[in-house]
């Protein structure tokens, strides 16, 4: 492949790479919204030696998260009078 | 008490040793059993934690597999850290060397890729570059151009289809895995690593970037590779999943 012909193909991927890329609607941002998870469903990859997924072992538990939709944290829908949160929470934690 | 850390360290990793002499209980009598105990509990802590940190390894052995090849490795690689979430980096090495899993040929490659993703997930966090700065540059600017990685970026290159053997033991509904073979790369855009496999060529061409080769060089190599080679479809996923960090581009 020529000089010429290879900076020509690699400037037009570009192109179509940031053309493709711009879009950030699909990538939707993600936040950490603890006191929403049921028992067992929380999100975490981390690996041994850290808090993990689907170590929560109650309903609701206010120190496990789960990865929701940016901005939606406080608006999901919880029995009682709960609410998620941005930090970790003191209620429903095992006993 | 008069017990070099050495015996200790000697004793704690070879059931088949007494007690080191002058370790006591609290009433100054030998330590006897209490040792063993302990030692035991040891094992079990660091067999747990590499069972948390290699699941697919787990379901391709068998758990009771498992447990007896952590019990060899944890003695021939005690910590070398305090912290237990980098622990297991000799594992797929480990597992290459062990004789009577060698029929298990992908069994290696499926370890590495499930370090990498522990990784991915405890590595620093960076900032992507602004795709506009790609935008703004010419075409001989851009072919020469070296990209910086975020450092939760991973490459897995394997003659294994190893990202479907992994996905098929830990995902429901996950395929069966073609017997092709896969390259890996991982990202972590947000706050938890994700895998993008790869075919050979794109593979070749992240390889290359990653030695600090320049776009025009990994596009040379990667296309040498097949001539099926997208590089734009390449671009589109280092955007998307904000994996540059930084670009140095002098013609």
């Amino acid at each position: 492949m020529s000089k010429t012909m290879k900076t020509a193909a690699i400037a037009g991927a570009m192109t179509a790479a940031l053309a493709a890329h711009s879009t950030p609607a699909v990538a939707m941002e993600k936040e950490k919204c603890y006191g929403v998870s049921l028992a067992g469903e929380n999100d975490c990859k981390a690996g041994a030696g850290t808090t993990c997924a689907g170590s929560s072992t109650v309903d609701y538990q206010g120190n496990a998260w789960t990865l929701v939709d940016a901005g939606t944290c406080a608006e999901i829908d919880l029995p009682g009078d709960r609410m998620g949160s941005l930090e970790p929470l003191d209620r429903d934690l095992p006993s | 008490m008069s017990v070099d850390q050495r015996q200790f360290h000697d004793a704690l990793w070879d059931n088949a040793r007494d007690a080191p002499a002058g370790l006591r209980d609290g009433q100054g009598r030998p330590a006897g059993a209490r040792f063993s105990v302990y030692r035991n509990n040891v094992a079990v802590g660091l067999t747990e934690a590499l069972e948390v940190s290699f699941p697919a390894i787990v379901k391709l052995i068998g758990p009771e597999n498992f447990k007896k090849v952590a019990g060899v490795f944890l003695r021939q690689h005690p910590p070398k850290s305090p912290l237990i979430m980098v622990y297991g980096t000799e594992f797929p090495v480990f597992l290459e060397s062990f004789q009577p899993l060698n029929h298990i040929g992908y069994l290696p490659d499926v370890a590495r890729l499930e370090q990498a993703l522990r990784e991915s997930y405890h590595a620093a966090d960076a900032t992507p570059i602004d795709p506009g700065n790609l935008a703004n540059l010419s075409e001989e600017e851009l072919t020469a151009t070296r990209m910086t990685f975020a450092p939760s970026a991973r490459l897995i290159c394997s003659h294994w289809p190893v990202h479907a053997i992994w996905a098929y033991n830990l995902e429901d509904g996950a395929p069966k895995p073609a017997n092709v073979a896969q390259d890996v790369f991982i990202t972590r855009p947000d706050f938890d690593p994700q895998c993008h496999p790869l075919s050979k060529e794109s593979g070749v061409f992240f390889a290359s970037l990653l030695l600090g080769n320049s776009i025009g060089e990994a596009f040379e190599d990667a296309a040498e590779t097949s001539s099926e080679f997208d590089l734009a479809a390449v671009l589109t996923l280092l955007l998307d999943t904000q994996a540059i960090t930084a670009i140095h581009s002098e013609v």
